[in-house]
């Protein structure tokens, strides 16, 4: 593998570059000297050094918390860097804000998308970069030059659609267009196929290739090394805000990016026991929701199975088939008909606040597919949100008061038992990076002790190292004899972790098959409504 | 000069040491000076001074009477008054202490709501003389000036019952307080008296002090009178009074002002004004100065406190006929012939409309 | 060791500008009028701070701030817009005027008791209403706690004009107190103590109620499980109904709360200064409320001092009302300044000196 140390260049061959890039001599579109960016204590960029080479795609993947996202928010202009200098074309600029990154040509793609959603795909793209009082003229000139650049990337989104009525694709689609209109030459995606389908997510590195096919350089963070493969040119490798190696990417594999990153030697194949089954803990039986015109969210259209204790149930099927829905009904914050049962006795379907409390009262705790929304307060700390839901239990304090320092060791032994990080138990939750987040929230709830967990996709966005330690987790819960729902949309996830899957399609259950007796082929068609 | 329990004072605009010794002080220690200003200031000058209620002294009614009765003192005179609008309840006891430790001489407070306030304080500075409006407090050093507002406002009832065509005539009131019902009372028994027919409709501006000062909405409620027919409207609702005139020039129908004459707003439209002759008071209070007498004035048609205004602005409106109906109604009052039901004396008014 | 520093801007630096900066404007129109602004801003200083008499005035009107914005705080802890304080604190000066005029009470540390209660029930019952419909029929409570003070004002007057009124009298206000339930001023409390406290001033044993009030309610925010609940559904409604937190119980129990605190102010304005029930006992302070609690960040210690300050505008405007011809109406354009700056114009100064800050931290690191 050809790696170079951190405070030198990438060089690479020249027959390892995509066809259409420039040729050697061109100075790097985009060249970092020596950034350096402390917050407080935590030094988050340590000496980066960066060269990334017009018409390529260049990946930077790092665990969660190595420092990806800071740099990134020095090129886009939302940090300055304490130290060190950027280069564009050769030429150094001074990036103080996003302005001035648009300016010198940087576009940014972000993973949560910044699009205002009862507007236009046109008026989104062109809000920001008006250009004038009057929004009538604006408005059709932006939509000729829309049309060009569309024809020339074959990138199509209709300009008169509204935001929120677009797919989630689309709408990542509409991102890019908003970047090339801002004429950027450098287009950086934060964690872009986070929330696609793999139909997406492939029809995404399509566009990405056309862009780098007209000269474009595009910067792709990800954590996903499957697409780091796949699509890039170059990758560079992050660790604890330290640029470990830029190397090509046809010269290496994904095992050995995946030990960079962590630093140390990662399984990613899974051994689990056989499945001692024992009771029946869960039994649901003609699970219904009824939406009505407030609440436009998939229908659950009777839903029966049963869970017991000591094996994991994977429910797999595309987002938006109603597994969202029967977690939230199963949890006690959405309203349902039908029969739920825990350890044999009828739970409350109503849906109302109260309902959540006592399934967590009767040994039910669920990690929620939407931990920023959900799962955390982000505004809370780590000590506030390591008691969510449980805050009224008897080893948090006595009556009406909380135990402050019962609480904070509580935290504290999360914090050590999931290695949480920073291990800051007064730190609020927005300040965490993705994958901690996830931690501090399953944490929480594999620290309850449980006897049924419900997990709503529990590795989204969270990087390879906690991918592993989560799964473990997941695995010793089972086989303490504990029954476990798990919804996810990773297929290769629910492959290796569950012992029975079912496929959800349209509100139902397509089907049911013992996780060793099929395959990905198999499953993907049931997901698609084939029987 | 007689002595005045002062306590040490703020300097104010008329201080004759003012001039000498802020300018010896340079700008920028403005505020060290006047602390040091406040030991040494020197006794003042006995000035009268006038409290104006939370409805502000610009409020078209009463209170601006009250202001130009005190101005036309400065301009005759040519004296200095102090002046306060209030703008919290707690300032009324605030001011009343204030004025009175600084000697101001007399104090005339214009409104029936400092009354229970003046009780408590009146006896606190037994040298300085009290003037209050509207209200009655025993005490040696306090006028108390009250107004037969009943007795007027029967005789704008009369006159509008007269002029009504449709047989129904309106009143916009301010805040639906005892003050106005028995304003309203004596109209509406006016009204009765001048044509047993007629109808009175009644309306209030609003429940908040915003009332008193909302032209808008006055102008709405006498639209909607007018909508009901009724082509006389008593305007008596203070700052929103302009309101009430202006809507009802533009409804080509008649309207009555109150407190001060208000017939030249709308020549040919304002039927007459009931006149509150407030500023009189003060004028007096003030020239009296610290001679004033203790005691209850109660004001009426008969000497003079009350009113109606016939100028040349209504000259046309008011016919040979009113005019005597006016005359003689006046004289009955004024002789005692007539006795006006007084609203707050029961709480009931007899009227039948 | 970054998260205190920008605190401290957040906390100190930037309501000092944002004040220095309203003061100046004050001053220009001030000197506009042809009236001499560092005159006028003495008169302020000695007239709200300079003297027993000064502090007497200005802690009255804190008192009511800081009852009210703790009404306005709690309520908004639970991301409810409760601009009923105005309202709440009407009824509850009817609460306490009906306590104290129809039960004889021996003693007014009893009354004082008794018409606390009596406030913060008629208060909390006002507030309950709005959050009722919004919690079970989703009427926005900002829409009708607004409806709310209307409705507390049109009440008011008509129990004043036709219930409360003694017979004969012209004014709308209710019989004078008893002299058993006069509460001791601060000239009472204090003198025994050695100091001499202005005799004549309306502050009372209130304030120390309205400090204790802060107190406890900051320790029921962040120490208790329902402030907890509370501040969850605040910050984010569905993470509070995941943790199985019931939003009709926080709604109902943050505005019942937030009602019981403003109708508190009516035992310094009414028991404490009035002694009876006037018609309009609040004179706009629960809408202070809202510009005291936004200033002081929600947070209790804030809310005592955005309180101080409003009471020193209130009591400092009132001297410059006595003593110079500033129109009162240029008064309330001082107050609405400050409101301005420090509330709603905050980031027009946060930015600026953030982006100062981040520059010379830069300027430094390199050097």
């Amino acid at each position: 593998m050809t790696s170079t140390p951190a405070s030198t260049h990438a060089s690479m061959p020249s027959g390892q570059r995509s066809p259409n890039a420039s040729p050697p001599v061109s100075p790097p579109a985009i060249e970092l000297r020596g950034i350096s960016r402390a917050f407080g204590p935590v030094q988050a960029n340590r000496e980066i050094d960066l060269s990334v080479m017009p018409g390529t795609i260049h990946g930077i993947i790092g665990e969660n918390g190595a420092g990806k996202s800071t740099l990134v928010s020095i090129l886009y202009g939302f940090y300055q860097a304490d130290e060190g200098e950027i280069l564009i074309d050769g030429r150094r600029v001074d990036i103080h804000d996003s302005q001035a990154a648009i300016a010198a040509g940087i576009g940014m793609v972000f993973q949560h998308f910044k699009l205002v959603e009862n507007f236009t795909v046109l008026e989104n793209i062109i809000l920001g970069s008006e250009k004038g009082a009057l929004l009538r003229p604006v408005l059709a000139k932006a939509r000729r030059e829309l049309m060009d650049i569309e024809r020339e990337y074959e990138l199509e989104a209709p300009p008169d659609a509204k935001i929120e009525d677009l797919s989630i694709g689309q709408r990542q689609r509409v991102e890019i267009l908003k970047a090339l209109y801002r004429q950027a030459r450098v287009l950086i995606l934060d964690e872009p196929t986070g929330v696609l389908t793999p139909a997406e997510a492939d029809r995404l590195f399509a566009i990405l290739r056309r862009l780098r096919s007209e000269g474009k350089t595009i910067i792709l963070i990800t954590h996903k090394l499957r697409e780091i493969m796949e699509v890039t040119d170059t990758v560079s490798v992050m660790r604890q805000g330290r640029m470990l190696a830029t190397v090509a990417t046809a010269a290496t594999d994904i095992e050995e990016l995946a030990e960079r990153m962590v630093g140390r030697k990662v399984s990613l194949q899974i051994d689990k026991p056989c499945a001692c089954l024992g009771d029946t803990l869960l039994e649901v039986e003609n699970l219904h929701i009824e939406t009505g015109t407030e609440t436009p969210a998939s229908p659950l259209a009777g839903i029966d199975f049963s869970l017991r204790a000591g094996e994991i149930l994977g429910i797999a099927g595309v987002a938006g088939n109603g597994q969202s829905e029967l977690l939230e009904v199963l949890a006690g914050y959405r309203r349902a008909k039908g029969s739920v049962r825990i350890k044999g006795c009828e739970v409350a379907l109503s849906g109302s606040g109260i309902d959540a409390g006592s399934r967590r009262a009767a040994g039910l705790a669920h990690i929620p597919e939407d931990r920023q929304g959900v799962g955390l307060v982000m505004g809370f700390s780590v000590e506030e949100n390591a008691i969510l839901g449980y805050h009224r239990s008897f080893g948090y304090g006595t009556g009406a008061l909380m135990d402050r320092s019962a609480i904070r060791s509580e935290a504290k032994r999360h914090i050590t038992q999931f290695d949480i990080r920073p291990p800051d138990p007064g730190r609020a939750a927005r300040d965490f990076s993705g994958g901690n987040q996830q931690k501090i929230v399953v944490a929480r709830e594999i620290g309850a002790e449980p006897d049924i967990l419900l997990i709503g996709q529990p590795t989204r966005g969270v990087d390879i190292g906690a991918i592993e330690f989560i799964h473990r987790r997941i695995i010793a819960l089972r086989d303490a004899g504990k029954a476990i729902l798990l919804v996810s949309v990773e297929l290769e996830e629910i492959l290796s972790l569950a012992d029975r899957i079912m496929v959800m399609f349209g509100g139902r259950i397509m089907g049911e098959r013992p996780a060793k007796e099929t395959d990905e082929r198999e499953l993907g068609l049931l997901m698609a409504g084939v029987v | 000069m007689k002595t005045y329990h002062r306590p040490r004072s703020i300097f104010s605009a008329d201080d004759p040491m003012r001039g000498s010794i802020s300018a010896a002080i340079p700008r920028l220690r403005g505020l060290v000076g006047s602390l040091l200003l406040m030991l040494v200031a020197p006794m003042v000058w006995a000035q009268p001074a006038v409290i104006y209620d939370l409805g502000g002294k610009f409020d078209k009614s009463f209170s601006e009477m009250a202001y130009t009765g005190a101005k036309r003192w400065g301009d005759e005179t040519g004296g200095r008054f102090l002046e306060i609008e209030l703008q919290s309840e707690a300032q009324r006891e605030q001011a009343l202490r204030r004025f009175a430790e600084r000697g101001a001489n007399p104090v005339v407070m214009v409104g029936f709501t400092f009354a229970t306030t003046l009780e408590i304080v009146a006896p606190d500075y037994p040298e300085t003389n009290f003037v209050i409006i509207d209200s009655v407090v025993e005490a040696p050093n306090v006028r108390s000036v009250v107004f037969n507002e009943h007795e007027a406002s029967y005789l704008v009832g009369v006159m509008a019952g007269l002029a009504t065509r449709t047989d129904t005539v309106g009143i916009v009131g301010g805040m639906d307080i005892p003050l106005i019902r028995r304003v309203a009372c004596g109209y509406a028994l006016g009204v009765e008296a001048a044509n047993p027919e007629a109808r009175v409709i009644r309306n209030m501006t609003g429940t908040t002090s915003a009332a008193w000062n909302d032209p808008i909405k006055g102008a709405e409620l006498t639209r909607s009178q007018a909508a009901q027919k009724a082509d006389v409207v008593f305007a008596a609702a203070g700052g929103t009074n302009v309101g009430i005139l202006q809507a009802a020039a533009d409804e080509g129908i008649l309207s009555i002002g109150a407190d001060s004459n208000q017939n030249h707003l709308h020549p040919g439209s304002v039927l007459t004004s009931m006149l509150k002759r407030v500023d009189n008071i003060v004028y007096e209070a003030f020239k009296g100065g610290e001679a004033a007498s203790a005691g209850v004035s109660v004001m009426g048609l008969a000497n003079g406190g009350l009113g109606v205004a016939l100028d040349e602005h209504n000259a046309d409106l008011v016919d040979a006929k009113m005019k005597a109906a006016v005359d003689e109604a006046f004289d009955a009052i004024a002789s005692g012939r007539i006795v006006v039901h007084n609203y707050t004396d029961d709480s009931e008014c007899p009227a039948n409309s | 060791m970054q998260r205190t520093m920008s605190d401290r801007v957040d906390i100190v630096l930037i309501p000092i500008i944002s004040l220095f900066l309203a003061f100046s404007i004050s001053a220009l129109i001030i000197a506009g009028i042809g009236e001499d602004p560092f005159e006028a801003a003495a008169l302020m200083v000695s007239g709200a701070l300079g003297s027993a008499y000064g502090w007497g005035y200005t802690l009255y009107y804190a008192t009511n701030f800081i009852f009210v914005g703790l009404a306005f705080a709690v309520a908004f802890h639970a991301r409810l817009f409760n601009i009923g304080g105005e309202g709440q604190a009407m009824l509850g000066a009817l609460g306490t005027a009906l306590v104290a005029l129809h039960i004889p009470w021996p003693h007014w540390s009893l009354a004082l008791l008794g018409c606390g209660i009596g406030a913060a029930l008629f208060g909390a019952f006002w507030a309950l209403i709005p959050a009722w419909m919004q919690a079970r029929r989703g009427s926005h409570i900002v829409i009708t706690t607004i409806m709310f003070n209307f409705i507390a004002a049109a009440l008011l007057n008509y129990l004043l004009v036709n219930h409360l009124r003694p017979e004969g009298s012209v004014a709308p206000g209710s019989a004078l107190f008893p002299d058993a339930v006069h509460l001791p001023t601060l000239h009472d409390i204090l003198s025994p103590l050695g100091f001499a406290f202005s005799k004549s001033t309306p502050a009372n044993i209130t304030a120390f109620l309205s400090v204790a009030a802060a107190i406890l309610l900051w320790f029921f925010l962040w120490r208790t499980r329902t402030g907890y609940e509370i501040r969850t559904f605040g910050h984010s409604e569905n993470a509070a109904r995941y943790a199985g937190i019931d939003p009709f119980r926080i709604t109902l129990i943050a505005m019942g709360l937030s009602g019981a605190l403003a109708g508190l102010m009516a035992l310094n304005a009414t028991m404490g200064e009035s002694e009876r029930l006037i018609l309009n006992p609040t004179e706009g302070a629960g809408f202070i409320g809202i510009a005291v609690a936004l200033m002081g960040r929600c947070h209790p210690l804030g809310i005592v001092l955005a309180s101080i300050l409003f009471g020193f505008l209130y009591q400092g405007g009132a001297e410059l009302a006595l003593w110079t011809s500033i129109p009162r109406e240029l008064i309330v354009v001082i107050q609405a300044l400050v409101i301005l700056f420090t509330g709603a114009l905050d980031n027009m100064v946060r930015m600026p000196i953030e982006r100062l800050l981040a520059r010379s931290k830069r300027a430094r690191s390199k050097a």
